[in-house]
């Protein structure tokens, strides 16, 4: 049901094919090969490749409140970042007393501060099944609170944007006070174990690896099915002339309320996936900055078709990595100027001139 | 009572009247678009809307719709329905739906996807992910294609139509939406003769069974479908009859050579 239609469909069905391809054929290799061995991929590229991984899939839910419903929100980064401290949380917990301190319950930051219990909100966390809930509900509820009150007093634009760089910046300067019992600008770090297996080895690195690939891979087949099905018709309806669609009788604030929650829970899983593959999450991951670079991925790439996001993603990401490993001052500067090559020569990305034309209908 | 007892959520007719407005004020900024207006509108009756430029027509449809909140005044729907307690979807939904002055259709999605969104059935959120067409909504969009001469161009972006043919499909989308009332503005602007014809075929072909409100400069066309024509100068109603007793009517004459 998922893989409908793909046949007719080859640019989708090339990125699926590669992200499949990747998924299985890295972490093999570096299970299978010996380092010496030219097939051998480093546990620093399996890491390196699994963040691109998940990279992609907080690209691809900006392009479907971006691309497919119009909105601008350039605060996508909060989402992943609180998907990233639930599954932070969890990891904390699989600490267990290995601490420095040697708490069996609370986490070093908290002995460090004096707590003397775990606050409420931290119950729980050792469960990986209420994490894994967590993940996807933490953001997908603040959503639905920003959302409902930002779409109900129909704001749009430029003004919907800028409150959202201010929801993720006051997330990150709420982040980074103690007080919150999220370890302050330190963040959660010196994880141990995932689900009991040691997070560092090669093994559990290739599984997260795969773990990333088969996530993107599903979160786009069922993306793909939210846009073909008639409410990807409404939302892009929205997109391209809203008051519209009001008077067909569509209350436009529930579909734009829709997308942004289901979006902002792909973002919360991708958060969660990043963080045991880095093995750190502070309040930098809500740095409004973050947001606005993953604008940069959806632009590039070309936005309102989904694999463009993805591929946008991966190759902005790459070029960081070069960049910042030889001259970390121009990266800034790369990165604006290739937004204004790709806004001014190529409006719909690098994918642009591959994305299929108004398909015929086959009803 | 002796009328006849009503089905839950139908709208009032009993009194032979569908659109109520009542001393209905607009004003943008100082300048009164509409000013005290009372209109009322038959159930099933087709009625034209003319007057110059600016005298308030599109204003009157944003204020029947929800687009605009008149300062003053009523608007039922029946005797009953508010539409002033109403927003936009809602109106839509309870069955009053219009076709724009300018042409507005969704121009990146297909003519067949056009008359589909309009389609009336569940607009929920969920309904709407779900939703799957079945045999009877299909034949009901292929009919409409049909009526609207654009079975050809079903799978074309309908931003690549010309104008009337765009027209067309907005009307299409009206009669997708089975409403009990259709506010028609500017339907023929852009159109050959033969389609001006054939709009006014349609149009005539609807009355009794929904009512219309017309809004036209064309006066040929008007002459051709109308049965009472209402005047509106300054956002008040001038005169109201027969299309010849309107065009005799020396304040009619008054205000379209004056101007
Ligand atoms: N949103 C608005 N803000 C300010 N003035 C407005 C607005 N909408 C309409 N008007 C003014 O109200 C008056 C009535 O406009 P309206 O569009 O209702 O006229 P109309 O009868 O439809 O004219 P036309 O035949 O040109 O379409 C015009 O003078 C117009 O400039
Ligand atoms: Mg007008």
């Amino acid at each position: 049901m998922l893989l409908n239609g793909l046949k007719n469909d080859k640019v989708m069905a090339s990125v699926l094919a590669a992200l499949a391809a990747i998924s299985l054929i890295v972490p093999l290799c570096n299970l299978l090969f010996a380092p010496d061995s030219p097939l051998y991929f480093s546990a620093y590229t399996v890491s390196l490749i699994g963040k691109y991984l998940t990279f992609a899939l907080l690209g691809m839910s900006l392009d479907l409140v971006w691309g497919y419903c119009g909105i601008l929100a350039l605060g996508q980064g909060a989402f992943f970042a609180l998907g990233g401290y639930v599954m932070g949380m969890y990891l904390m917990r699989q600490i267990g007393s290995r601490g420095v301190y040697g708490d069996p319950v609370l986490p070093d930051f908290m002995v460090f501060l004096d707590w003397k219990e775990l606050p409420w909100y931290w119950h729980g966390f050792d469960q990986f099944w209420l994490a894994a809930l967590m993940i996807v509900l933490v953001p997908g509820l603040l959503a639905f609170v920003f959302g409902w009150l930002a779409f109900r007093s129909r704001v749009t634009g430029v003004y919907l944007s800028i409150i959202t760089q201010a929801l993720t910046y006051a997330l990150m300067l709420a982040f980074f006070r103690n007080e919150m019992g999220f370890g302050g600008n330190n963040g959660l770090t010196d994880f141990k174990d995932i689900l009991g297996f040691n997070i560092q080895s090669d093994a559990v690195r290739a599984c997260l690896l795969m773990a990333s690939g088969i996530t993107l891979i599903l979160a786009l087949l069922i993306s793909r099915r939210v846009i073909n099905s008639k409410l990807g018709r409404v939302v892009t309806a929205v997109r391209d002339q809203e008051m519209r669609v009001r008077f067909l009788g569509y209350r436009v604030e529930n579909f734009k309320l829709w997308v942004f929650v289901f979006a902002a829970m792909l973002a919360g899983m991708a958060g969660a996936l990043y963080v045991p593959q880095v093995g750190i999450i502070n309040p930098s991951e809500f740095s409004p900055l973050n947001s606005l670079e993953v604008v940069i991925w959806v632009a590039v790439g070309g936005r309102g078709t989904l694999y463009g996001a993805i591929v946008g993603a991966v190759l902005v990401n790459y070029a960081k990595t070069l960049l910042t490993g030889w001259a970390p001052e121009i990266w800034l500067f790369f990165l604006g100027a290739a937004f204004i090559l790709v806004t001014v020569l190529l409006p719909d990305g690098l994918l642009g001139f591959w994305r299929r034309h108004p398909k015929e209908q086959k009803q | 009572m002796s009328v006849p007892a009503l089905k839950a959520g139908q709208v009032d007719t009993r009194h032979g009247t569908i659109l109520y407005l009542e001393d209905v004020s607009v004003s943008f900024d100082g300048f009164k678009a509409l000013n005290n207006l009372s209109l009322y509108i038959g159930a099933g009756e087709l009625r034209c809307l003319i007057g110059p430029n600016g005298a308030g027509k599109t204003t009157l449809m944003d204020v029947i719709t929800g687009k605009t909140r008149p300062d003053s005044g009523s608007v039922f729907f029946g005797q009953t329905i508010d539409l002033l307690q109403m927003d936009e979807p809602a109106i839509a939904q309870a069955g009053i739906c219009r076709k724009f002055q300018k042409p507005s259709v969704f121009e990146t999605l297909s003519v067949f996807e056009n008359l589909e969104l309009a389609l009336a059935t569940d607009k929920g959120v969920w309904a709407t992910l779900f939703a799957r067409l079945n045999g009877t909504q299909r034949e009901r969009i292929e009919q409409v294609l049909e009526t609207i001469g654009l079975t050809g161009h079903r799978s074309r972006p309908a931003g690549i139509l010309s104008h009337g043919q765009k027209q067309w499909l907005e009307i299409g989308m009206l009669l997708m939406q089975e409403p009990q009332v259709m506010l028609v503005d500017e339907p023929v602007a852009g159109m050959t003769h033969q389609e001006v014809e054939r709009t006014a075929e349609l149009l005539l072909s609807l009355r009794g069974e929904r009512s219309i409100i017309v809004v036209e400069h064309d006066m040929e066309f008007v002459r051709s479908i109308a049965q009472r024509v209402t005047v509106l100068h300054e956002g008040t109603v001038l005169t109201e009859g027969s299309m010849d007793e309107v065009q005799n009517d020396p304040r009619v004459i008054q205000v379209y050579l004056g101007d």
